[in-house]
């Protein structure tokens, strides 16, 4: 059997994985770990040129090479970031050259486990992926053993595993609709198969399918109310996992959701999840959005940025129609690259002041110029402003659903300005209030954080015809 | 499927339920370990039953898994935790005994209105089990939230996988059913080998707010 570029996506990391647990040295595996996101990050380019053909377990079309290529996208650049954050954690000694074996091979593990997720074409299997990701998430969270770290990864693991039970048993549901027209055995798991016959479904199972597996990704896309585990982890772990997490993990939760989306939506007699999205979506937007002016650990606060994200992303497709899944893909994309190069900085701010604490972080545009406008820009493009690519897609997101329900885009701006005075106000003291904590200058590399905010800045500015006409038909696939 | 076959199915699902019952009212740690231990061997029955129903013989290595690893090595292995780590052996209730009971009633009534209300269709053997799953899995949630100690919590939760191994085998020929119940034994094996490292004793035992407030970070 030949080796396709699908299939190099998932070895490549799991031989990687296999090779970092093994090998010693710390300046090594760093190293090697920055390769094999590289060469899985090639690996996945080349999808566009040529097409490997879906099987019955791995599946490709417009919708998954957009969520690949972001994915290995960021996995790039953030390992880069480790790279230089892992360093100066041994020179502090929070970290042992121990741990870091180990925390490079669940690195390489989480990549495995998103892109299995993403190219997945069997139900069950997506689900086995999307708890893999969560246990190795769960054991990088809780990496540093302190007694915040264990509780953090302990609550992301309880209510984690509980959202999974819950996704498990909406695809026992989804298996059990199609029965009857799909036949037993591994057709009814296999999504294409699935979406093919979804009209002749059960509707009213696969009704109740969808709650359970919209209680149970949504609990792992960080959805209100059901995003309680996510300050915490994106709080206590290392500060490369909280990019990943953010920027990625999240959306291979609303990916698995989407996939199931589409299938409901060929159902005619089946209830529209586009409500239930949008309700929630909501909810989470104007939470976080007020939950942002309270909050004393940076880290916290853009865990809390990235539930309103997300909310605002699964609002853009709980409308639905191609101008706002349009919005919305490119929103999710805005945000993870913004979001990651935002914990680039805060990673390398709070490894120079020794501290996560807004209060005594004071003054960065004047002791660390480069970290503190770069934290800057980011803080600019997360909360909206033009003429950045957020600015852009969020003007998308409004100005496609205005016309179709006018009330609940006023409540979704209403949250997102709520969100912008709640960030700058934070932020404020931060950038430019008096010179606070170490001033020590930062041993960082910038590339990752910059080379994130000038594409945000491109797109904001200029949208290239390839892209456009790429997201143009994956927004059609989604209807 | 004859109506024996059928009427021993529905015996072994009922009793899984019975068996989630009496989780809720368990006070002490080694007690409620006890129930699980009898919760698994009835899920273990009920899967071998299935298996032999169905001639699925792949459903026979879910059993065995049910059997050896979550009725014997799991029960175990926490007793030894419990003992080794010295944790508190009273469960702490959030709420009284009798409400909770109230509650899982009512939860097992509403997961029986759901579960056949939607599956007029489907082969009553698969009605009543996932109307059993459904309970099974609903007062698992119940014992996590009731309970304020964290091995209480990771048992609820493997009640709760318990009731999803049931739904998984009682949807005849559903692919992955082993693997899905292998992943699921990883996952607990993690689970209680975290307890072990993390050496999390009496978890929200205290109602200090302070407690809390250093956990998330925001304090002053």
């Amino acid at each position: 059997m030949t080796i396709d570029a699908l299939g190099a996506i998932l070895l490549i990391p799991a031989i990687s994985a296999a090779l970092l647990a093994i090998l010693p040295g710390y300046l090594l595996t760093a190293k090697l770990n920055v390769v094999a996101a590289f060469a899985t990050f090639l690996t996945s380019l080349s999808l566009f040129v040529i097409e490997p053909t879906s099987g019955q377990y791995l599946l490709l079309d417009d919708l998954n090479k957009v969520f690949i290529v972001l994915t290995t996208f960021v996995g790039f650049t953030t390992s880069v970031f480790s790279a230089s954050y892992i360093h100066h954690e041994i020179e502090t000694g929070r970290l042992t050259p121990a741990f870091l074996r180990f925390y490079h091979a669940m690195y390489q593990t989480l990549m495995f486990a998103m892109n299995l997720a993403l190219v997945a074409n069997n139900i069950g299997l997506m689900w086995v992926a999307v708890e893999m990701a969560t246990l190795t998430t769960v054991l990088m969270v809780g990496i540093y053993r302190t007694h915040e770290a264990l509780e953090a990864a302990w609550k992301y693991f309880i209510l984690g595993s509980v959202g999974i039970a819950l996704a498990l048993f909406g695809t026992i549901l989804v298996y059990m609709a199609a029965r009857p027209a799909v036949g037993e055995g591994l057709d009814g798991m296999v999504w294409t198969v699935l979406v093919k016959h979804a009209a002749q479904f059960d509707p009213a199972l696969l009704n109740v399918a969808f709650v359970f597996l919209l209680l149970g990704y949504g609990t792992k896309v960080g959805l209100a109310p059901l995003h309680a585990w996510l300050p915490d982890a994106h709080a206590e772990g290392p500060t490369p996992i909280s990019a990943v997490l953010s920027g990625l993990l999240l959306n291979v939760a609303l990916y698995a959701l989407l996939r199931f989306k589409m299938m409901l939506a060929v159902n005619s007699a089946a209830i529209a999840p586009g409500p239930l999205m949008v309700t929630m979506g909501l909810i989470s937007v104007i939470f976080a959005a007020l939950m942002l002016y309270r909050r004393r650990d940076i880290k916290r606060m853009f865990a809390y940025s990235s539930i309103e994200h997300m909310g605002i992303i699964v609002f853009a497709f709980g409308m639905g129609g191609p101008l706002a899944n349009f919005a919305g893909l490119l929103h999710m994309t805005m945000h993870s690259l913004t979001k990651s190069a935002i914990f680039f900085a805060v990673g390398h701010i709070a490894q120079v002041k020794g501290t996560q604490k807004i209060a005594d972080i004071g003054g960065l545009t004047v002791t660390n110029p480069a970290l503190g406008w770069g934290l800057m820009l980011g803080v600019i493009a997360i909360v909206g402003l033009p003429p950045l690519g957020i600015f852009m897609s969020e003007f998308l997101v409004v100005s496609s659903t205005f016309a179709r329900a006018p009330w609940l885009t006023v409540i979704l701006v209403l949250g997102i300005i709520i969100a912008l005075g709640g960030l700058f106000l934070r932020v404020g003291a931060v950038m430019f209030g008096e010179p606070k904590g170490k001033t020590a200058p930062a041993e960082a590399s910038y590339v990752p954080m910059f080379t994130h905010l000038g594409l945000v800045l491109m797109a904001g500015i200029y949208l290239p015809p390839v892209l456009v006409t790429g997201f143009q038909n994956v927004a059609k696939l989604l209807g | 499927m004859s109506s024996l076959q059928f009427d021993i199915a529905h015996l072994l699902a009922g009793s899984l339920v019975l068996a989630s019952f009496m989780m809720l009212y368990q006070d002490r740690l080694y007690a409620l370990l006890n129930v699980y231990a009898l919760h698994a061997g009835v899920l273990a029955l009920s899967v071998a039953w299935q298996a032999y129903v169905q001639h699925a013989p792949h459903l026979y290595v879910t059993a065995l898994i049910a059997l050896v690893f979550k009725a014997i090595i799991i029960p175990v292995a926490l007793h030894r935790i419990i003992r080794q780590l010295g944790i508190h052996r009273e469960i702490e209730n959030v709420i009284g005994v009798g409400l909770t009971m109230m509650a899982g009633i009512g939860l097992v009534a509403l997961s029986m209105v759901v579960m056949l209300r939607v599956t007029p269709g489907a082969d009553a053997l698969a009605r009543e089990d996932l109307a059993f799953a459904l309970s099974v899995l609903l007062l698992g949630l119940l014992i996590m939230v009731t309970r304020r100690n964290a091995v209480s919590q990771v048992v609820g939760f493997m009640s709760l996988e318990n009731g999803l191994v049931l739904a998984a085998t009682g949807a005849k020929g559903m692919p992955l059913v082993v693997e899905i119940s292998v992943a699921f034994s990883v996952l607990i094996a993690f689970i209680v080998i975290g307890i072990f490292l993390f050496r999390i004793r009496e978890r929200f035992d205290s109602v200090d707010v302070q407690e809390l407030d250093r956990f998330r970070g925001e304090r002053r």
